[in-house]
């Protein structure tokens, strides 16, 4: 059963379609891929799903209900995560309030275990704290993740979670994301292809604001249309 | 939250000084200090959506004057006694930051501050309009008789002072249980980051609109106690320059600090104080106030203290 | 004087009203558009430029045109100069935060207005207009079976009024000729699309900001000088011109400066001609509210379109 499904979501910027027409199904517990060239419509893609951007028409669905009509914090109350592309954390906070605030919202005042919890999963509770805008650039995207895990999401979106990360940091992102509950559906933005090729148990392929291609990595990998527009630019 | 934290033992410690004072102070300094503590309470309810939240209103005066003007109507026309007049007041207040609040929050930034200054102006205007019973910007006086609450005489030097520090009391405790709640700290996300916020399931608009509120029904309250304990309401609580005042407490105190709004009012209430005994122009200070704070220390005296030395001040 | 008289005469007086306001919306339009911040202060610029007018006439004392060229020509130039260097050493320094700047212009508003209470005083004080030779203007009345030109008591305007209306057109037509036309106004309209591209292709954005900022100061300061000869410098008098330039500038959407001279002569006129049939503060209750409404269900402006 899919958790999560689109039907002609289309978004158009004054004329410009930055995504036409995407049906797409991520089945429960899947980790899916979402690859494409820059500017191929992505962050458009995952925007439309969290309600961050409004579609321009199309419908969501998740766990089978019809989230549409709903605004962002409705949507994200249901069950989604959402880590941005460009690091978004509360500067001024510590760290561990940026995870408390990420878990209160559904755990009230059973939050602070959650809080030790998760701050020992990303390996910051030394670091608790600390405010977070002294935090190193990578350790704020580990932060970042970290206020995803503490909702407990049924869906977690990543949004480019390893863009400017040192590769020590890439494997523990990897290790991090392995360790997951299975039952944890991943919808991930990756530029990095060992990244893809290691979590991923699907990958979908979005060109021009199209779905281009879907399949398991090895049908990607050596899938032609794939290998024209994008892995033939790849260097990874 | 523990009970007996650093926080609730310093705002405590901090009434406790004050009540300690009007034994101590001559009679001329806990006269002012009444009114400071009054003028403090608005100044908590502007920190709250200002430090706090983040969002900067300049029309604060209408929320004040709602308050003064609900308690002050209600005694004057309605010959109230002083508990159902200061709940007309509250309500007065809760009403008009409601309706504000709802309009107003549909804009952000600038915007904001623009639309509460051009509410908080009609809502002086509409004093004026309705001169024949507000009197305008000369105001009523509210009798002597009718200020006494439970048998007190509230226009009586001691009990004034006392029923303005429990006001301040109570202000200053809720206040304090508030930024340290979950929803507090869900205000202080919101200012830090509103986009995060909401993508953290927040409902944003909900939230500022209930700070918007509970700002607007501590700012009427302040006005409600100021007319009771002062016996006087004019349109002049209503202009531009009340919706100043509490923001410039607000920063010179240090914004987001629980105790900081009663330091800055302490601090410009002297400061203004002394320079009306100098010249006619003393409202030139608070200009320069205004300039060296943005410039100088935008973390107000209490933001300064706890960033440099002491981190646990709420 | 009957309902047609009153009502030329309530649109003459709104024509000299909306001159000035033009004029000074502009400047607060200007500064907003380029540097997207809101000046506070900008009222007490416009009283500025009449209060250095009394003293430039007083000073130059001969005959009141001489005084009055002198004053349109000072005035302006050192109120601009003043909010130029409240630019460079205030706002360059809070790096043009929007909200931290309007604290900092509330500030200026005080020390600037308070500043005039201690030297120029709390009187008001008059400037003598250059020339001001009344005209009666003729209405039409039906006498006798026949048309026949009256001239009612009261019924008139004089020639300074006029003049306020030609004096402002020109210089708006001369502020659109330098924006439009001149390397000035095409370095300004760069800084105003993109400040960071602008400083990469090598444009002084710190001086283009002191400028627009003591652009529209002056531009606020030339309102004024025309009006003091008909409405005397007082240290109080920039509150009204404040909020109205406020409104225009709203109505005419943020930062547009077509939209901000229709938008004067919509507000400048009804001023004048709702004042004459409602309350003064009837009318002024429901521009206010007006106003707000249209910034929270119209942000871009009434005759602005929508990004």
């Amino acid at each position: 059963m899919s958790l999560l499904s689109t039907r002609g979501l289309t978004k158009s910027y004054a004329g410009v379609t930055a995504n036409s027409d995407i049906d797409f199904d991520l089945p429960m517990g899947q980790t899916r891929a979402l690859i494409g060239p820059n500017g191929a419509g992505k962050s458009t893609f995952v925007g439309m799903i969290s309600g961050r951007i409004e579609a321009t028409s199309g419908t969501v669905s998740f766990a089978g209900e019809d989230i549409s009509p709903l605004p962002a914090h409705k949507r994200i109350a249901k069950g989604i995560a959402y880590t941005f592309q460009i690091t978004s954390v509360f500067g001024g906070l510590s760290v561990a309030e940026n995870i408390a605030l990420a878990a209160r919202r559904q755990l009230g005042t059973a939050a602070p275990a959650k809080v030790a919890e998760v701050l020992e999963q990303v390996s910051l509770a030394d670091r608790a704290d600390q405010t977070a805008r002294d935090l190193s650039y990578g350790h704020q995207r580990i932060l970042e993740i970290g206020m995803g895990l503490a909702q407990n999401p049924r869906l977690f979106i990543l949004d480019e979670p390893t863009q400017g990360l040192a590769e020590a940091e890439i494997d523990a992102f990897k290790a991090l994301i392995r360790a997951l509950d299975p039952a944890t559906t991943i919808l991930l933005i990756e530029h990095n292809m060992s990244v893809v090729m290691d979590l991923a148990e699907a990958i979908t392929v979005l060109d021009q604001g199209r779905i281009l291609a879907e399949g398991t990595p090895a049908e990607i990998h050596s899938n032609a249309d794939v290998q024209s527009v994008y892995l033939g630019t790849e260097h990874a | 939250m523990r009970l007996f934290s650093r926080a609730n033992a310093l705002h405590l410690g901090l009434i406790a000084l004050l009540a300690a004072l009007f034994f101590t102070l001559p009679a001329y300094h806990t006269g002012n200090l009444a009114r400071i503590m009054v003028l403090a309470v608005f100044a908590m309810g502007y920190n709250l959506l200002f430090g706090y939240t983040g969002l900067l209103s300049l029309g604060h005066a209408l929320f004040f004057s709602a308050g003064m003007y609900g308690l002050g109507l209600a005694m004057h026309l309605g010959a109230a006694t002083p508990a159902p007049a200061f709940l007309a007041g509250l309500i007065a207040a809760l009403i008009v930051s409601g309706v504000v609040g709802f309009l107003a929050l549909r804009t952000t930034g600038v915007a904001f501050m623009i639309v509460t200054l051009m509410f908080a102006q009609a809502g002086y205007l509409t004093i004026l309009y309705f001169g024949s019973y507000t009197r305008g910007d000369e105001g009523f006086v509210i009798q002597q008789a009718q200020r006494s609450l439970l048998g007190i005489d509230l226009s009586d030097d001691t009990n004034r002072y006392f029923a303005a520090l429990i006001l301040f009391a109570a202000a200053l405790l809720v206040t304090g249980a508030i930024v340290r709640s979950g929803f507090g700290r869900t205000l202080v996300a919101i200012r830090e980051n509103e986009q995060r916020a909401t993508m953290l399931g927040y409902d944003v608009q909900r939230l500022k609109l209930i700070a918007v509120v509970l700002s607007g029904v501590l700012s009427g309250a302040s006005g409600a106690a100021y007319a009771l304990l002062f016996g006087y309401a004019g349109a002049t609580f209503a202009t531009v320059q009340y919706s100043i005042f509490p923001l410039l407490w607000v920063l010179l105190g240090g914004a987001g600090t629980t105790i900081g709004p009663l330091i800055g009012a302490i601090f410009m209430f002297y400061l203004i104080d002394y320079a009306s005994g100098l010249t006619n122009a003393y409202l030139l200070l608070v200009g320069v106030a205004l300039v060296a704070l943005t410039l100088f220390a935008s973390q107000g005296i209490v933001g300064t203290i706890r960033a440099r030395w002491i981190r646990w001040l709420p | 004087m009957d309902f047609g008289p009153h009502l030329i005469l309530a649109i003459l007086e709104g024509a000299v009203t909306a001159a000035v306001l033009a004029l000074t919306a502009m400047g607060l339009s200007i500064v907003f558009g380029v540097m997207r911040v809101v000046n506070v202060a900008h009222g007490e610029f416009y009283m500025l430029g009449a209060v250095i007018a009394w003293w430039v006439a007083t000073v130059v004392g001969a005959h009141p045109a001489l005084g009055f060229v002198a004053a349109l020509v000072i005035a302006p130039l050192v109120v601009g100069a003043m909010a130029a260097a409240a630019d460079r050493l205030i706002l360059h320094r809070i790096d043009y935060d929007p909200e931290r700047t309007i604290v900092a212009t509330i500030g200026l508003l005080y020390i600037i207005q308070q500043g005039t209470l201690m030297t120029f005083g709390p009187d008001a004080r008059p400037v003598q207009p250059p020339f001001n030779s009344r005209i009666a203007l003729p209405w039409p009345e039906w006498t006798d079976g026949a048309f026949a030109w009256a001239y009612p008591w009261g019924f008139g305007t004089t020639t300074y009024k006029l003049f306020i209306i030609a004096a402002a057109a020109a210089i708006l037509v001369a502020l659109w000729l330098l924006m439009t036309r001149t390397k000035a106004g095409l370095i300004m309209r760069a800084t105003q699309q993109d400040a960071e591209m602008a400083r990469a292709f090598g444009i002084p954005v710190t001086r283009v900001y002191a400028l627009v900022f003591g652009l529209g100061a002056g531009l606020a300061a030339m309102g004024a000088v025309l009006i003091v000869p008909v409405q005397q410098a007082h240290y109080l008098m920039g509150g009204d011109p404040l909020l109205l330039s406020f409104i225009v500038v709203i109505i005419g959407g943020l930062g547009s400066l077509p939209g901000t001279v229709i938008a004067a002569l919509l507000i400048g006129m009804s001023d004048g001609i709702i004042s004459v049939f409602f309350s003064p503060t009837l009318a002024k209750i429901i521009a206010t509210l007006a106003v707000a409404m249209v910034l929270v269900f119209r942000p871009q402006g009434l005759l602005g379109k929508r990004s």
